[in-house]
């Protein structure tokens, strides 16, 4: 049984190949019905029209397509989205950063630091935007209480056109403050002792010693977050959702936002034109993951 | 020397004193403002602590105006479900990979790693009318169903069966033990650490879910506790304090798996990548 005999090699190993399809069947099940599939729909509604019960209304060509190039709506929308990405990945990575290499300390109580400043990863987006939300309050929240005492006035944070944006942003590079920080603290972990002992030795200390080693080395880590950062901000929603709409004047409606505000929000069911929309977040996404795998990864110094 | 050192202490300690303040500031108010009543959260500036007496009974109104218990028993069942649903379609789907002798390998790890590489929410409206059809909303099938099943675990556990010898599946089978006694009894119990970092990385991203459950339900007493508190917030009147006791119900767990499964969480960081 437990030795094949050699003539049955060739049949044998079409069965071996059928049980491993078998282990990999419920899975590609699931791959097939939940992403694959509805992949294959999201196009095909794309080229197609929306009656005003949702249902597709026939084959209209790349009408929606053309739609998003000439709507000043959707001009916004990229631009909104392009500036909350950057308002969001880099500064959360400059905090993690800068939190990380206090931790690197040989100090007492890091360890209580450590795990204190990975809790804003126990939040959920909406948590967080609703405690947010609670600290933003024109009205009574701590924020504008805080600058009542430096003699600012009340701060409009989620409904002034100008700056809900910046507010927005403010609360998600909060919440993505844990996870970069335990994946920088995981790279500087795994620094090899005796790159930095020997820098030691030759004098390098303090600031130098963080910016000619530690930073070169940590460089994947570094741009695995840019691209990982520059991905989770593109599919930010529930906190555009929980604190402003999309508002004010569509000013915080992201690309994700503006799928589901065409998509679900007061009934619209337009699922044509928000499937061209959806198509373009696909496209985007590829083209930074094909970037990663492809340009960028070569220039970082890897071990 | 040694008084530059203490000096370059002495500003470590203060630079995390103070970003401890800034980062933490919004933990400390969600659980401190769940206690205070509204003499102390609408006055204006707001008490940054309980002045005018505790509130425990903020958490048994939010018990009471939303169906929050239902809420948080549905949460309870879409994360277990999802959790072991993607334990057991990633460790059967990364023994194919490792252990098995798999045609067209390279085409099915391709097809894997293409799911990661799809945004959710470019795919969501088929998802939705296809949930919808099916007559599966606000149940627990329309919840999980779409996420039984992730290339990230699959990885997760291929990376943990390859660091095991080849000779540890000959000597099994010399025993006499088929693949899914092996699967079963020897290797799943080898891998536990990774296992548990799939857990809970499944068990997280589970519960804090918050677009599909947002379409997948409509009644509220079969929405999840993250649709609940969202929309304690946009429900006129509500207390402030009120409200954060319905955050921190919702926190509760996940702040116990990060506190205690960071080892965990660390290694699930990197564990997936595929290298």
């Amino acid at each position: 049984m437990s030795v094949a005999p050699t003539a049955d090699a060739g049949r044998s190993r079409r069965t071996g190949s059928l049980l491993a399809f078998a282990y990999l069947l419920p899975a590609l099940v699931v791959f097939g019905i939940f992403i694959f599939w509805p992949l294959v729909k999201s196009v095909m509604l794309s080229v197609q029209g929306t009656d005003i019960l949702g249902n597709p209304s026939g084959f209209v060509g790349f009408v929606n397509y053309s739609k998003l190039f000439t709507d000043d709506g959707f001009l916004q929308v990229l631009w909104v989205t392009f500036a909350f990405t950057v308002l969001t990945v880099l500064p959360s990575i400059a905090i993690a950063l800068f939190l990380a290499l206090l931790l690197q300390s040989r100090i007492r109580g890091v360890k209580f630091f450590r795990t204190a400043f990975a809790l804003p990863f126990a939040f959920s987006v909406a948590t967080a935007s609703v405690i947010f939300g609670v600290l933003f309050n024109p009205a009574s929240g701590v924020l504008n209480g805080l600058l009542s005492y430096i003699g600012v006035g009340k701060v409009n944070w989620l409904t002034n056109p100008d700056l809900a944006l910046w507010s927005v942003s403010g609360a998600t590079v909060w919440m993505q403050i844990g996870y970069n920080l335990l994946v920088i603290s995981a790279g500087l972990g795994a620094l090899p002792d005796d790159v930095l002992e020997a820098a030691r030795l030759d004098g390098a200390s303090g600031f130098r010693l963080q910016r000619s080693i530690v930073m070169p080395l940590i460089t994947p880590q570094l741009f695995f977050l840019v691209v990982v950062g520059t991905i989770h901000s593109l599919q930010s929603f529930g906190q555009i959702k929980i604190l402003t709409v999309g508002g004010p004047e569509g000013r915080t409606t992201t690309l994700v936002y503006s799928i589901y505000e065409q998509a679900f929000a007061n009934n619209n069911s337009n699922y044509g034109y928000a499937s061209a929309q959806a198509m373009v977040l696909l496209l985007i996404v590829l083209v930074i993951t094909a970037l990663q795998f492809g340009v960028l990864e070569r220039r970082v110094f890897y071990r | 020397m040694r008084s530059s050192s203490r000096v370059g202490t002495a500003l470590t300690y203060v630079a995390l004193a103070v970003m401890f303040v800034i980062v933490l500031f919004p933990v400390y108010y969600g659980l401190v403002g769940s206690f205070m009543g509204e003499r102390d959260t609408n006055s204006f500036p707001p008490a940054l602590w309980p002045v005018h007496g505790v509130f425990p009974e903020n958490y048994s109104n939010a018990l009471g105006i939303i169906p929050l218990g239902n809420q948080y028993l549905t949460s309870v069942l879409q994360t277990l479900v999802i959790t072991i649903g993607q334990l057991v379609t990633s460790v059967l789907a990364a023994y194919a990979f490792v252990f098995l002798p798999l045609r067209w390998r390279g085409f099915w790890f391709a097809v894997f790693l293409s799911t990661m590489m799809i945004p959710y929410e470019s795919i969501i409206i088929p998802n939705y009318l296809l949930i919808s059809e099916l007559g599966l909303k606000d149940t627990i099938a329309g919840l999980t169903l779409p996420f039984l099943a992730t290339g990230f675990g699959t990885f997760l556990m291929r990376q943990s069966f390859l660091s095991f010898p080849t000779e540890l599946r000959d000597a099994a089978r010399v025993d006499g033990a088929g693949h899914l006694r092996f699967l079963v009894s020897i290797l799943v119990p080898l891998s536990r650490p990774s296992l548990a970092a799939l857990g809970i990385w499944s068990a997280l991203s589970a519960w804090n879910m918050y677009f599909w459950p947002l379409l997948a339900t409509e009644d509220p007493r079969h929405q999840t506790i993250q649709i609940g508190i969202s929309q304690l917030k946009t429900s006129d009147g509500d207390s402030p304090g009120m409200v954060l006791a319905g955050v921190m119900l919702a926190l509760f767990p996940t702040l116990l798996l990060v506190i205690f499964g960071q080892r965990f969480i660390v290694r699930g960081l990197t564990a997936g990548a595929v290298k």
